[in-house]
C-alpha cells in the first residue's frame, strides 16, 4: 500500500489549467499574419535600438562628395542629396518615429483612461461633462487645429511638443470605450464588495476595475501607435512636423520628393518601412482583439 | 422628426460657434503673429509696422477681433486676406471648383470600386479573393498618403510617361480629356482609403443581414439568388454605409489638403496651407470653419439619412 500524505480539508484547490495569458497567446498564435507582424516589429525595433551597431555611418554627417549615390555594398540604400547614408537615416529615423508613436500613445491613453474611467464610474454630471467634452473634441477638424497649434512654435514642432499634440488629439475614442466598460463593470459584485470593505473611489477605479478593463485598452493602444506614426509622417510632409534636420521617416520621405528621378530608392525605402511597420501593428492589434475577446462596437 | 432636426441643427450651430471661438483664440494667442515677418526687414520701419497693425486691427484684443469677425461671417462678409488684401470669399471661390472636382471624383471612384469589391468579398467570404482584399485594405490604411502619391508619380509620370506629374491642366489645353488625365492620380490617392473602408463595411454589413430570418424566407420562397442579394441583402446593408459616407465627407476634405500638395492641385487645401505659413488669420479661419462645417454637417446628415432609410429608427 502506498503512503498517501494527508491533505488538509478545505476548499478544493483551483483547478490547474491554462492561465488567462496562455489562453490569449494560444488564440493569438492562430493568426499567422499577426505572428509575421510581431517579427516585423521586432526587426524594426531592433534596428532602432541597435542602430549604432548596424551601421558605422552617422545619420546626419554631411559628405558632399558622395551625394545621391545609388545603393551599393557600402551604402546599402545609397546616399541622399547631402551625401548622408540613407540606411543609417532609416534605422536612426526609426528611433524618433517609433518613440513619437509610442509616447504619443501613452499620453493619449493616460488621458483617455483617466477621463473615461472617472466618467463611467462616477456617472451623473461628471459623466455628462466629460462626454460633452469628447463630443466637442470630435467636432474639431483635427488636422486644421493641429496645424494652427503647431504654428505656435513657428510651423515646426519640437519632439516633446509633437508628442503632446498627438496625445492630446488621440484620446477621445479610448475615453468612450473605457467609459462604456466602466459602466458595465461598476455594477458587478467585486466592485460592490470592494466598496463594502471601505475602498475609496480612486482605489476602486484604478485597482479593482482597471485590470478588468485592460483588454479593450490594449487593443485600442495598438491602433493608437499606428495612428500616431502615420499622423507624424503626414505632418512632416505638410511642413508642420518635426524640424527637417531630425531624421524621421516622414522627413526622409519628404526630402526624397525632389530626387525621385535621380535616386528613387530614397523615396521607396522609408515609405516601405512605414507601411510595413504600421501594417504589422494593425495585424497585431487585430489578433489581440480576437485573442483578448474584445467585442467590437 | 422635425423637432429632432431642429434640435440637432441647433446643436450643430452651437458646436460650430465653439469651434470658431477656440480656433480663433488659439490662432490669435500664438506668439509672433502676422507682422513678425516684417520685423527683420530693413525696408519696413517700426512706424510702418505700427500703421499696418492698426490697419489690420491687430492692436485690438483678440476677443474684440473675434466678435467683429463673427459678425462679418454671419452677415456673409468673410473679411480680407492679410497677405493678398483680396476678399476671402473671392479667393475661396476661385479654388472651390478644383477641390470640389477632386473630392467628387474621389467619391465617385470610391463608390464605383467599393460596392463590387464589398459584395464580392461578402458573397465569397474567406475565399482567397476576400483574404486578399482584406490584406489590401490593411496595406491601404497603413500607407502614408503622400508616399502612395509619390510612388504613383514615379511609376506613371516619371517612368512610363502616361500621366502628367502634377497640375490640373496642360497650358492652353482646356479639354475634358486633359483634365481627366491630370485628375487620375490625385483622385486615386484621395479615394483609395474610402474604397478600402467602405468595401470592408459593406462586407460586414452584408454578412450581418445574410443571417437574418427574412433572407432565409426570401430564399425559401424560391426567389432567384440575384434578386435576394440585390433586394433583400444589399438594400438593408446600405444603411451603415451611407452613415460612413457622411462621416467621410470631412476625411475627404482633410485628405485633399495632402493630395493637393503632392500633385500641385490648385485647390483650397493648398490655399489654407499657405494661409497657415503666412499667418493669414482670416483665411485660416475660413479653412477651419469650412472643415468644421463639413465634419458637423456630415455627422448630422449621416444621422438623418439613417432615420429616413430605416423606418425602424424613430428619433424624438
Amino acid at each position: 500500500m502506498e503512503a498517501r500524505p494527508l491533505t488538509p480539508i478545505g476548499p478544493p484547490g483551483i483547478p490547474r489549467g491554462a492561465g488567462l495569458r496562455a489562453i490569449a497567446w494560444r488564440r493569438f498564435r492562430r493568426h499567422r499574419a499577426a505572428l509575421g507582424g510581431l517579427a516585423v516589429l521586432a526587426l524594426v525595433v531592433a534596428g532602432a535600438i541597435f542602430a549604432p551597431a548596424l551601421t558605422s555611418f552617422s545619420p546626419t554627417a554631411l559628405d558632399p562628395d558622395h551625394s545621391l549615390f545609388p545603393p551599393s555594398r557600402q551604402h546599402l540604400l545609397g546616399t541622399d542629396d547631402l551625401g548622408r547614408d540613407e540606411f543609417a537615416r532609416v534605422i536612426y529615423g526609426g528611433r524618433i518615429s517609433l518613440l513619437v508613436g509610442l509616447t504619443a500613445m501613452v499620453v493619449g491613453s493616460v488621458i483617455g483612461v483617466v477621463l473615461g474611467s472617472v466618467a463611467g464610474y462616477m456617472g451623473g454630471w461628471v459623466d455628462t461633462a466629460v462626454m460633452r467634452f469628447v463630443d466637442l473634441m470630435l467636432s474639431f477638424p483635427a488636422i486644421f487645429l493641429l496645424l494652427i497649434l503647431i504654428n505656435w512654435t513657428g510651423g515646426r514642432a519640437p519632439v516633446l511638443m509633437m508628442i503632446a499634440y498627438l496625445g492630446l488629439f488621440g484620446w477621445t475614442g479610448l475615453a468612450r470605450i473605457v467609459r462604456a466598460e466602466y459602466l458595465a463593470l461598476r455594477a458587478r459584485e467585486f466592485v460592490e464588495e470592494a466598496r463594502a470593505m471601505g475602498a475609496g473611489a480612486r482605489r476602486i477605479i484604478f485597482r479593482h476595475i482597471l485590470p478588468n478593463a485592460m483588454a479593450p485598452i490594449l487593443v485600442q493602444a495598438a491602433f493608437a501607435v499606428a495612428g500616431a506614426i502615420l499622423a507624424e509622417a503626414a505632418l512632416d510632409f505638410l511642413g508642420f512636423g518635426l524640424p527637417p534636420d531630425i531624421p524621421t521617416w516622414g522627413n526622409l520621405l519628404t526630402q526624397a520628393e525632389d530626387y525621385i528621378t535621380s535616386n528613387p530608392v530614397l523615396a521607396v525605402a522609408p515609405g516601405v518601412v512605414i507601411t510595413l511597420t504600421v501594417v504589422a501593428v494593425f495585424f497585431v492589434g487585430d489578433a489581440l482583439r480576437d485573442a483578448l475577446d474584445v467585442r467590437t462596437r | 422628426m422635425s423637432a429632432y432636426v431642429a434640435k440637432r441643427g441647433l446643436q450643430a450651430g452651437v458646436l460650430l460657434l465653439l469651434v470658431s471661438l477656440v480656433g480663433y483664440a488659439i490662432m490669435s494667442l500664438a506668439p509672433g503673429g502676422p507682422l513678425a515677418v516684417y520685423l527683420h526687414n530693413p525696408q519696413v520701419t517700426p512706424d510702418k509696422i505700427d500703421l499696418l497693425r492698426r490697419q489690420l486691427g491687430l492692436d485690438q484684443p483678440w476677443y474684440l477681433r473675434y466678435a467683429l469677425w463673427l459678425g462679418g461671417l454671419l452677415s456673409g462678409h468673410w473679411g480680407y486676406s492679410y497677405y493678398t488684401g483680396r476678399p476671402i470669399l473671392a479667393m475661396i471661390g476661385e479654388r472651390l471648383p478644383a477641390t470640389f472636382t477632386l473630392m467628387l471624383s474621389a467619391f465617385v471612384l470610391a463608390i464605383v470600386l467599393s460596392f463590387p469589391l464589398g459584395i464580392i468579398s461578402a458573397m465569397h467570404k474567406y475565399s482567397w479573393g476576400d483574404t486578399l482584399l482584406s490584406f489590401g485594405s490593411f496595406f491601404v490604411w497603413a500607407m502614408p498618403t503622400f508616399w502612395f502619391g509619390l510612388m504613383l508619380q514615379m511609376a506613371f509620370a516619371v517612368r512610363w510617361h502616361v500621366l502628367p506629374v502634377a497640375g490640373m491642366h496642360d497650358i492652353g489645353n482646356g479639354s475634358a480629356a486633359d483634365l481627366l488625365r491630370h485628375l487620375a492620380m490625385p483622385a486615386v490617392v484621395l479615394g483609395v482609403g474610402s474604397v478600402a473602408s467602405w468595401s470592408r463595411y459593406l462586407r460586414s454589413a452584408m454578412l450581418e443581414v445574410w443571417g437574418q430570418d427574412y433572407v432565409r424566407t426570401a430564399f425559401a420562397k424560391g426567389l432567384p439568388w440575384r434578386r435576394v442579394v440585390n433586394r433583400h441583402v444589399l438594400r438593408n446593408s446600405l444603411i451603415p454605409i451611407v452613415t460612413i459616407m457622411g462621416l467621410d465627407l470631412h476625411v475627404l476634405f482633410s485628405g485633399a489638403v495632402i493630395t493637393e500638395s503632392i500633385f500641385g492641385w490648385p485647390g483650397m487645401g493648398r490655399l489654407f496651407l499657405s494661409a497657415l505659413n503666412n499667418r493669414d488669420y482670416p483665411l485660416q479661419m475660413a479653412g477651419l470653419m469650412i472643415s468644421a462645417a463639413l465634419l458637423i454637417l456630415g455627422n448630422l446628415l449621416a444621422d438623418l439619412t439613417y432615420a429616413v432609410l430605416d423606418p425602424r429608427i424613430r428619433y424624438q
